[in-house]
C-alpha cells in the first residue's frame, strides 16, 4: 500500500513538473500555433535568474520568493523580443518556426556558457524546502515537490481565471476560436498575440525558478525537458488548458509506474509508444476546439 | 549551347562532374586525412539527400533522421564488431561490462553479414513505416510530426544508453577495426570505403533524379503544397508521404552503416537530437528543394563545423545558430535559390515574356 501510495505521488510530481513546463507552451503553441523551441531556454533564463538573485541576496527562502517575478518578467521580456524580432514575420510557416527558434535556442544557450561557464551551478534551497513531509509510517515526500505541486496549482488557477475573467483573457480566448472575426470585431490580434506571448513565455521563467529545486542549472537544461513539454501539448489537443493539465498528471503517473516495474529508459519508450497509439485515436489530442475546417 | 539547355543532357554533364570531382580530383588533391573527412561529409550528404525528398519536396519535416542513421550505423557496427572478436566470441566491451554470459539472441543474427546488410537498409526502412504509416494514416501531420519524430529520437538515445551492457551506454560501439576482411588502419583500405561511399552518393543522387521527375515526384509536391486538394483528386496522401519518409529513412539507414567503417564509431552522441536537426541544417541552407543542394549543403555545413569549431568552439555554436534563423527566415530556398534569382533577374533585363511552362517548372521548384 505504501509502496502504491508512494508511487502515485512520484507519479503526480513529475506530472506537476511536466505541466509547469509546459503550460506557457499550452498558452503559445495553443493560441498562435507557433512552435517556440526556444521556450526550454527561456525556463533556463528562470533558472539562471534565481542562481544571479541569490548571489545578490543570500537568503535562499527570500531570493526564491523574489525570484518568481522577476524571472517572469524576465522571460517574458525575451519571449516579446522574440515574437517581435522573428516570429511575426513567420506566422503562416509554422515549421520554419521551429527551426528558427531552434537557431535561437542555440545561441542563447552558447551565451549561458559563455555568462555563466559551461559546467553547471547550483542554487542553495532554503531549509524549510530541503527537508520532507512524513505522512504515516514510512512514507515521506520531499518539502520541494510540494511546494511544486502547490505552485503548478497556483499558476493553473491564476491562468484559468485570467483567462475567463479578464478582459485580456475574453480576447485571447476569442483569437484562439476565430482569428478572422476577432480582428474584423476590432481586437488587436497582433497586441494580444504579444501579450499571450509575454504571459506564455513568462510562465517558462517560473518553471525555471521552480526547478532550481529539483536539480542543477546549466545551459543545456532546456534541450532535455522540451520535448517532454511538447508532447505533454500535443496529447493535450491545443487551444485549451485543461487537456494539458490532464495529459501531465496521466503521463506523470505512467512514466513513474512503469519505471518501478521496469527501468527508466524503459519506461521513456513505452511512454513514447503509447503517445504514439493514443494520437491513432485522437490525433488532435485529448480535447480539441471544433472548427469547421479540414482537418 | 544545346547540350547546356537540354535538361537531361545537363543531368548527364552534371553526373559526369561529379564524378570527376569525387572520384579523381578529392583523391588526387586531398592528403589521406583530409579524405577521409571527405567520406564523413558524404555520408552525411546522403542523409540530406533523403530530407531533401521528404522535407523539400514532400514538406515532412523530420527530425529524427538521427534514429535511422543510428539503426543503419548499428547494425553494421555490430556485424563489424562480431567479425572483430571471431567466430563464437563476444565484443570486447561486453566481457568488459562483464553482466553476460553469453551473446544476446538479438546480436545473433548480425554475424552473419548478408542479414548485417541488408538490416542496414530495411531495418530503418521497417521503423519508418511503422510510425509512418500509423501517423500519417491518422492526418497527424506538419509541426506535430515534427516534434513526433523529434520525441523518436530522444527515446531511441534513452533506451541505447540505458541498455549499456548490449549496446555500449553512451560510448557506443568503437574500435571498428575490420570491414568485410579489410584492415581499416590501413590508408590503401580507407580510401576504398571512400570510393564505395562516393559512389552510393552519385546512384541515391540518381535515383532521386528519377523519383522527383516522375509522376510520384510532382504528387509528392502537390501533397505538400495542397494536401486536401490531393485527396480530392482520388489520392491518397498518406501513401505518398509514406513513400517519401520511407524512403529518407533508408537513405539515412545506408549512410550510418557507411559511416561506421569511415569513421570507425557508432554512439549515442551521433544520432540523437541535436545531430538530427543538425542533418536538417545542412539541407537548409543548401536549399531543400532542389536535387544537389542538401548534398552541398551539409558537406559545406560539416566542413565549416571541423574547421571552425576545432578553433573556436563558441563561435560555431552562435554561428550555427545565426546560420538557422538567417537561412530559415530569410532564404527559405536555401543558397540554391540565389542561382535562380540571379538568372531571373537576368533574363528580366530583356522583356521577354516567359513561357508558362517554365514558371511552372521554377514554381515547383521553388
Amino acid at each position: 500500500m505504501t509502496v502504491i501510495l508512494g508511487q502515485l505521488f512520484t507519479g503526480v510530481s513529475i506530472g506537476a513538473v511536466l505541466l509547469l513546463i509546459a503550460l506557457g507552451l499550452a498558452l503559445t503553441f495553443g493560441q498562435m500555433n507557433v512552435i517556440n523551441m526556444a521556450h526550454g531556454e527561456f525556463i533556463m533564463a528562470g533558472a539562471y535568474t534565481t542562481y544571479v538573485l541569490q548571489q545578490t541576496i543570500t537568503d535562499a527562502g527570500l531570493s526564491l520568493l523574489v525570484a518568481l517575478p522577476i524571472a517572469f518578467a524576465v522571460a517574458g521580456a525575451m519571449g516579446v523580443l522574440l515574437e517581435w524580432a522573428l516570429i511575426r514575420r513567420l506566422y503562416t510557416r509554422p515549421l520554419d518556426t521551429l527551426l528558427v527558434t531552434w537557431g535561437v535556442s542555440l545561441m542563447l544557450q552558447q551565451l549561458a556558457r559563455d555568462v555563466f561557464g559551461a559546467p553547471n551551478v547550483q542554487t542553495k534551497a532554503p531549509d524549510i524546502l530541503t527537508e520532507s513531509t512524513s505522512l504515516g509510517a514510512d512514507l515521506s515526500i520531499a518539502n520541494s515537490r510540494l511546494f511544486i505541486l502547490g505552485l503548478v496549482v497556483l499558476a493553473v488557477a491564476a491562468l484559468t481565471a485570467a483567462l475567463k475573467f479578464t478582459p485580456l483573457g475574453r480576447r485571447i480566448r476569442a483569437v484562439v476560436q476565430n482569428r478572422d472575426l476577432a480582428a474584423v470585431s476590432g481586437i488587436p490580434t497582433a497586441r494580444v498575440d504579444r501579450l499571450t506571448f509575454f504571459i506564455g513565455s513568462g510562465l517558462a521563467g517560473v518553471a525555471g525558478v521552480a526547478l532550481t529545486l529539483l536539480g542543477p542549472i546549466g545551459p543545456t537544461m532546456g534541450t532535455n525537458i522540451i520535448i517532454d513539454a511538447f508532447l505533454v501539448v500535443v496529447v493535450g489537443g491545443i487551444g485549451q488548458l485543461k487537456g494539458s493539465v490532464i495529459v501531465a498528471f496521466v503521463l506523470g503517473m505512467l512514466q513513474a509506474m512503469v519505471e518501478y516495474l521496469t527501468t527508466l529508459s524503459v519506461a521513456k519508450v513505452i511512454v513514447f509508444i503509447a503517445i504514439v497509439a493514443f494520437l491513432q485515436w485522437r490525433p488532435q489530442g485529448l480535447f480539441t476546439l471544433r472548427t469547421r475546417s479540414l482537418a | 549551347m544545346s547540350a547546356l539547355t537540354n535538361p537531361r543532357a545537363r543531368a548527364w554533364l552534371g553526373f559526369a562532374l561529379g564524378a570527376v570531382v569525387l572520384f579523381a580530383a578529392a583523391p588526387a588533391l586531398l592528403t589521406d586525412f583530409r579524405l577521409s573527412l571527405l567520406a564523413k561529409y558524404l555520408c552525411f550528404a546522403i542523409v540530406a539527400v533523403g530530407i531533401g525528398l521528404a522535407w523539400g519536396r514532400g514538406g515532412l519535416l523530420t527530425l529524427g533522421q538521427g534514429v535511422f542513421f543510428g539503426l543503419g550505423g548499428y547494425a553494421m557496427a555490430m556485424h563489424l564488431k562480431l567479425a572483430d572478436a571471431g567466430e563464437g566470441n563476444m565484443p570486447d566491451f561486453m566481457e568488459l561490462y562483464g553482466q553476460l554470459d553469453e551473446l544476446p539472441s538479438w546480436w545473433a543474427p548480425f554475424a552473419n553479414p548478408v542479414f548485417a546488410l541488408a538490416a542496414t537498409v530495411l531495418l530503418p526502412m521497417l521503423v519508418a513505416f511503422g510510425l509512418g504509416s500509423l501517423v500519417f494514416r491518422r492526418r497527424v501531420r506538419g509541426a506535430y510530426f515534427a516534434i513526433l519524430s523529434q520525441a523518436l529520437a530522444a527515446a531511441m538515445v534513452i533506451l541505447l544508453i540505458g541498455q549499456q551492457g548490449t549496446t555500449g551506454g553512451t560510448n557506443g560501439l568503437t574500435d571498428i577495426e575490420g570491414f568485410f576482411g579489410y584492415d581499416l588502419d590501413d590508408p590503401v583500405n580507407q580510401r576504398m570505403v571512400y570510393f564505395i561511399i562516393a559512389g552510393v552518393l552519385l546512384a541515391l543522387l540518381a535515383l532521386t533524379r528519377q523519383l522527383m521527375n516522375s509522376r510520384y515526384g510532382e504528387l509528392l509536391v502537390a501533397v505538400r503544397d495542397s494536401e486536401n486538394r490531393v485527396r480530392f483528386l482520388g489520392y491518397n496522401p498518406a501513401n505518398v508521404k509514406l513513400v517519401a519518409y520511407v524512403v529518407a529513412a533508408g537513405m539515412a539507414g545506408l549512410a550510418g552503416a557507411l559511416f561506421v567503417p569511415a569513421v570507425g564509431i557508432i554512439s549515442p552522441a551521433l544520432i540523437g537530437i541535436v545531430p538530427s536537426i543538425e542533418f536538417v541544417i545542412g539541407v537548409a541552407v543548401g536549399g531543400r528543394a532542389a536535387l544537389l543542394g542538401p548534398v552541398l549543403g551539409a558537406v559545406a555545413v560539416a566542413w565549416a563545423k571541423t574547421a571552425l569549431s576545432e578553433r573556436f568552439p563558441g563561435t560555431w555554436t552562435y554561428l550555427q545558430g545565426a546560420m538557422f534563423v538567417l537561412v530559415v527566415a530569410f532564404l527559405p530556398g536555401g543558397l540554391a535559390s540565389l542561382w535562380g534569382m540571379v538568372k531571373r533577374r537576368r533574363e528580366a533585363a530583356p522583356p521577354a515574356p516567359e513561357s508558362t511552362e517554365r514558371v511552372l517548372v521554377k514554381e515547383v521548384a521553388a
